[in-house]
């Protein structure tokens, strides 16, 4: 009993919060403001305490594990959250269902959490859906907007599609093994031609839910449709989360496969950076923008996966912490703009640092971070995913993700020099931006900095036992 | 003269069933028809783990379990997007994809 609460201790806080929000709900309920600064208030004590009683183990055979690393993980997802719950809060002040919006969210979160430290395939696919299908109904939460229901359906119908492949794979590994179970699977794999066919359904699903390039499609429209709050978590969380368990599947699951792998994300993680900085290159709107190049950063992601080492999973987390802080300052800044004038277009932009010098400022750290420019985090996480990819001597995957970096500093550098010195004879009014905001804004830009420059958070994560 | 079905006719069926599912995800236009074709991909699924359950490891029941969590999510999975479809319905006055292309390149 007591072994159960330490280890499942993160998943059941959250189960407390969600059960709250619950019982506010139900009952007579609170006013948007009080319950916000409540949520923070929660989320940030929820962030806090998952620092302290990590052990790790194992429980209800097998099915649920966690490790540090995995306990590590848990809390840059409930970091974000956190983030986002700051910074997105002129607009969730205003929405009619606040309550709703954190059920779901944090029901998200819950399975994002069993789905990390899923030992099992059984519980690995429910706790999917339970990340993907509460994200689907918080897509379309502008009930109002035309655009929010169309990215809404097209989430909802990739994201089923997409788990029926996945399972039409587990039920070939089910058939070739005999076992649902990830470490038994993982000593049961041969390489035979129906394993291969399973592998790549797995693989095609994943693809499909990080947006690698030929299964990106969606990704964009349902960004651009659904609001920026909802935008930021799907393409920070989602993604993060994602990433940390197709990395352990792929490295402790289908270490037999290792060679059909290695050449698989080569082709895909240079078809993903490519295409993703081309279509980056044209878009107007900023969401669409970040989108896509929210897809050339899973290209990057890739190029450290590839390591097939304990590089390569040190790497990839460094690098989802570090996205976590550029790509929520990012949104951060379109969120309050978007939130106060209604604007969304990069054109809109023109002239910012003469009325908004703050946001301006932090917007272009996120964008240099994004882009890998060397004080910024992002290029120390840049450069280990990219020593990662090198461990196998392939030099010219290396050179090709080096030279993608170069193209997307041009769309990140167009906007901030939109910012900075176009003229606009219209530009954006001065934002007020509220306390709480700007707070956010700050930890987001500070954490650009500081998180590349502390040689020690490396190390650190380096050191956590997988 | 009867035919005793095996573990490869279960298959052929499920597998024509998933790519029938595929099939019509691709072409129909119209949302509720696309998700009565993810429902088929879904029970091709279900017959897969009945059949690799029943001849190829009986006894052991991770198959059976399988099946009936699958059925599950998939309702609750429908619930949603119809739930979608319908608030989609509303603002475009259409349930065919063709018609919802805000959102382009």
């Amino acid at each position: 009993m007591n072994e159960f609460l330490t280890l499942m201790k993160s998943e059941l806080v959250l189960t407390g919060i969600i059960f709250l929000l619950l019982f506010i709900k139900i009952g007579k309920g609170m006013k948007n403001e009080s319950l916000l600064s409540l949520i923070q208030l929660l989320l940030l004590l929820n962030f806090i305490f998952s620092f302290f009683f990590n052990k790790e183990g194992n429980l209800f055979g097998d099915m649920f594990y966690t490790t540090p690393l995995i306990a590590f993980q848990k809390s840059i997802l409930n970091l974000g959250v956190y983030l986002i719950s700051l910074l997105c809060s002129d607009w969730l002040k205003k929405t009619q269902h606040l309550p709703e919006f954190f059920l779901l969210m944090l029901s998200a979160l819950l399975g994002m959490f069993l789905m990390i430290s899923s030992g099992n395939l059984l519980i690995f696919y429910l706790s999917l859906e339970l990340a993907t299908i509460p994200v689907a109904a918080m897509a379309n939460f502008d009930l109002e907007r035309k655009r929010s229901s169309e990215g809404a359906m097209k989430m909802i119908l990739s994201s089923a599609f997409s788990s029926g492949i996945l399972l039409f794979g587990i039920s070939l590994i089910y058939g070739s093994t005999g076992s649902i179970s990830l470490p038994a699977i993982s000593q049961l794999l041969n390489g035979s031609p129906l394993q291969i066919l399973a592998f790549v359904f797995v693989f095609t699903a994943f693809a499909f839910k990080l947006s690698i390039v030929p299964f990106h499609l969606w990704t964009a429209d349902v960004y651009e449709g659904s609001p920026i709050a909802v935008t930021s978590f799907l393409s920070v969380i989602s993604k993060g989360a994602v990433a940390f368990i197709f990395i352990t599947v792929l490295y402790k699951v289908f270490t037999p496969m290792l060679e059909i792998w290695y050449w698989m994300i080569v082709i895909l993680a240079i078809a993903t950076m490519v295409i993703g900085n081309l279509f980056a290159l044209r878009q107007q709107n900023i969401k669409r923008f970040l989108a896509f190049s929210s897809i050339a950063q899973v290209g990057f992601i890739l190029v450290g996966i590839s390591n097939a080492d304990y590089l390569g999973i040190a790497s990839v987390v460094y690098f989802v912490l570090i996205y976590v802080f550029s790509n929520l300052a990012a949104f951060g800044v379109a969120a309050v703009i978007a939130e106060k004038t209604g604007k969304e277009n990069i054109d809109d932009y023109k002239g910012l640092y003469k009325t908004n010098p703050f946001l301006t400022w932090i917007m272009a750290l996120a964008l240099f971070s994004l882009a890998g420019i060397p004080p910024t985090a992002g290029f120390f996480g840049k450069l280990f995913l990219l020593t990662a990819g090198g461990a196998r001597a392939e030099y010219w995957f290396i050179l090709v993700a080096a030279l993608n970096m170069i193209i997307s500093l041009y769309y990140y550098l167009r906007v901030v020099r939109a910012m900075f010195m176009d003229k606009n004879d219209n530009p954006v009014e001065p934002v007020k931006t509220a306390p709480v905001v700007k707070m956010a804004l700050i930890i987001c830009g500070g954490g650009i900095v500081l998180v590349g420059l502390l040689s020690w958070i490396f190390e650190y994560i380096k050191t956590l036992q997988y | 003269m009867t035919i005793e079905p095996g573990l490869y006719h279960l298959l052929f069926i499920s597998t024509a069933l998933f790519f029938i599912g595929v099939y019509g995800f691709f072409t129909r236009r119209n949302l509720i028809t696309m998700l009565m074709s993810i429902e088929l991909i879904l029970n091709s699924v279900n017959l897969n783990f009945i059949a690799f359950d029943k001849y190829l490891w009986p006894g052991k029941m991770d198959g059976l379990f399988f099946t009936v969590f699958i059925i599950a999510i998939a309702a609750a999975e429908a619930a949603v997007a119809i739930a979608i479809i319908i608030n989609l319905y509303r603002s475009h006055q259409s349930i065919d994809v063709e018609n919802a292309e805000d959102l382009k390149y």
